[in-house]
């Protein structure tokens, strides 16, 4: 009895238990875990169980500061309000400091005003390395200056056709011979010196030429009215030799290492050998008529003679110890005095030839088996040409009516430009040691110097083609 | 405009300083970078350097209008960048991007003796000037006539007049950087970089 009563107070006092720990009043928002499991098997598309957080999307700054920021604002209440504006503004600097993602990017409305038209950026001429922004044309025209860089007076030069008054020597000196008198010109310091005077009636001098080559630097041949030839020593005024041979005047005078070739009115070449005694080695015959060209290719092989007869003769280097030696070609395709001869210094069989009035025209040549290559007609007289030693361009200089000098590209031979400035004809052509320069001698008695062979690569500095300097300096 | 006794510099000074490098600088980068003819520009003494300044009166005028502007911005803290983008006329495409980055310094924690001096102000500026200068040397040549645009990064809630209109920020696509120097008053600093159009990428 007693025992079903402690089991049913138990029961009262279970259920009072029940009561107790699931009171059925209280609201609650939680779901009990079981009623949640039982919607999710029921709704398994969301997972409502994990809190997830997507780091990414938290800007934690921001998190941050707005946390702290309501702090401070409730605690600022007791502050004066310059130190309270102070902070909001460094607050405010603090908050654009880090919210990037709300700032605004803001152009004005009207744009700058544009620069001048046609203005190029400069900075490509200033700072551009070199070769790699360019694309340049393999080979641009050089600037050639159309007036000379220089003009020398040059008082009783002889208007003569057939004589060769002017030579540019290694020493960069230029002799010109006015009259009987031989000036020696230094194109470095610019300095005149008179080297000699003939002092027999009539006689003057008809022609001169510097011994070619550094060695020979200093050492001058002279040929004279009187036939004969002289050899002076220029840094000592001194004659070194007089050699005999011609029966008329040496208008022409070449060079062949030791070995001076002169030719002229007898219309015979003779070769010298300087150093020996019994100097007259050998001779060519051929010329009908006064020689006034004559020329040795750069290789000393060949020898080219032009004269009035209107022949152009090669004579072999080989056989110049012989006495009346024959020509090797003789070319007669001129139809006029040819003065104006000159070999190529690029290719080694070519040479240029110059007709006078009756012919007018440039003739190229084979050398080695006389063909003739090219023929040119100019129009005016042809009194000397002299190739460029860089490029291949023939310069030629010319007598009436322009008197000018004419540039050629070779072997198109097409003429590139005419240099104008001479009153009078083209007389003689010289090229300077460094082949940037040509020296003409006009009839007009003007010596003009023109930089149209462009300037040597190694002397970049030197060149002087922005000023011309007109300076009329008198050689007397 | 510094205070006599103290060596510190005033919100006002330090917005006047800003401004002022502004427009040195950007005169600057016009000359340098040859976006203008070098006729249109005239020698100044400034910062111990000769700076080369505008001469040209619509150039100017445009550049006083734009700078009163960013003046008022820098009173309010508006300002976060200042971007001088310089774009090709024929192909509108960004060249380079000059960046001038202006935070609020934290006062609190600045030594007030060190950053506060005029002299050492000037000279830190008279160094980016110079870094300006010798940029020429890294970047690349501009070959085709270019155009220069002013962007202004501020926050969302500056006043903007109407004649400033909203933009994209013009980034370069494959683009080196380089970071310049920097400058610091003790109320602002101004962190200057370059960003320039990678031709070799």
């Amino acid at each position: 009895m007693s025992a079903m009563k402690a089991l049913r107070d138990k029961n009262a006092d279970l259920a009072d238990l029940e009561k107790i720990l699931n009171p059925t009043d209280v609201k609650s928002s939680v779901m009990p875990r079981w009623q949640r499991k039982a919607l999710q098997r029921s709704d398994s598309s969301t997972s409502n169980d994990r809190f997830i957080p997507t780091r990414s999307a938290i800007d934690f700054d921001q998190a941050g500061h707005v946390m702290s920021s309501s702090e401070n604002s409730s605690s600022s209440e007791g502050e004066s309000d310059e130190s309270k504006e102070a902070r909001q503004v460094h607050a405010d600097r603090l908050k654009a400091g880090l919210l990037d993602a709300e700032s605004r990017v803001l152009a004005y409305k009207q744009k700058a005003p544009a620069p001048k038209a046609g203005y190029v950026n400069s900075l490509k001429v200033l700072y551009t390395a070199h070769g790699s922004q360019q694309v340049r044309k393999a080979k641009s025209t050089r600037h050639i200056p159309s007036a000379p860089s220089r003009v020398l007076d040059a008082p009783d030069l002889l208007d003569d056709y057939y004589l060769n008054l002017t030579s540019w020597g290694a020493n960069n000196c230029v002799a010109v011979a006015l009259g009987p008198t031989v000036y020696v010109w230094n194109a470095g310091t610019g300095a005149i010196t008179e080297l000699l005077t003939l002092d027999e009636g009539d006689d003057y001098v008809c022609s001169v030429s510097w011994l070619p080559g550094e060695t020979g630097a200093g050492h001058l041949a002279v040929g004279t009215s009187a036939g004969s030839t002289e050899l002076w020593d220029v840094a000592a005024s001194r004659a070194l030799r007089r050699m005999d041979g011609h029966a008329a005047r040496v208008s022409c005078l070449a060079w062949n290492g030791h070995c001076l070739s002169s030719a002229g009115r007898d219309a015979t070449i003779v070769h010298h050998d300087v150093r020996i005694r019994d100097h007259a080695t050998g001779s060519c015959v051929g010329h009908q008529q006064e020689i006034c060209g004559l020329s040795w290719s750069p290789d000393g092989t060949t020898l080219a003679s032009g004269a009035n007869d209107n022949c152009v003769m090669l004579w072999s280097a080989a056989q110049t110890g012989v006495r009346s030696q024959a020509p090797a070609h003789s070319l007669t395709d001129h139809t006029a005095a040819v003065k104006a001869l000159a070999w190529s210094p690029h290719d080694r069989h070519v040479l240029a030839s110059g007709g006078g009035t009756a012919d007018r025209c440039i003739k190229l040549w084979n050398a080695s088996t006389g063909i003739n290559l090219n023929s040119v007609d100019t129009g005016s007289q042809v009194c000397a040409l002299a190739w460029n030693p860089r490029e291949k361009e023939l310069l030629s200089g010319h007598g009436y009516a322009e008197n000018q000098l004419s540039l050629w590209k070779y072997p198109a031979m097409a003429r590139v430009k005419d240099l104008k400035g001479h009153t009078g004809r083209v007389l003689a052509l010289c090229t300077s040691p460094d082949g940037s320069t040509v020296l003409s001698a006009g009839a007009d008695e003007t010596l003009r110097f023109w930089d149209c062979f462009g300037t040597a690569p190694a002397k970049k500095g030197k060149s002087r083609a922005a000023a011309l300097s007109k300076g009329v300096v008198c050689i007397r | 405009m510094a205070d006599g006794a103290t060596s510190t510099i005033s919100l006002r000074g330090s917005v006047d300083l800003v401004q002022e490098f502004f427009e040195y600088a950007i005169n600057s980068i016009l000359y340098q970078r040859g976006i203008y003819p070098p006729e249109e520009f005239r020698r100044v003494a400034k910062y111990g350097l000769s700076m080369m300044v505008a001469s040209d009166d619509g150039l100017q005028t445009y550049l006083k209008k734009i700078l009163a502007q960013l003046k008022t911005w820098l009173e309010e803290g508006d300002v976060q960048r200042l971007v001088v983008v310089v774009t090709g006329v024929e192909t509108n495409e960004t060249l380079e991007r000059w960046t001038f980055a202006v935070n609020a310094c934290d006062t609190e924690n600045a030594a007030p003796s060190t950053a506060g001096d005029i002299k050492a102000i000037t000279k830190q500026i008279q160094a980016i000037i110079r870094q300006i200068t010798a940029s020429v040397t890294f970047l690349p040549l501009l070959d085709e006539a270019c155009a220069f645009d002013l962007l202004v990064y501020t926050r969302k809630t500056a006043a903007v007049p109407g004649a400033w209109e909203d933009s994209d920020p013009k980034y370069i696509a494959d683009s080196q950087e380089v970071k310049l120097r920097s400058f610091t008053t003790s109320v602002h600093s101004v962190e200057a970089a370059v960003a320039y159009k990678d031709h070799d990428a």
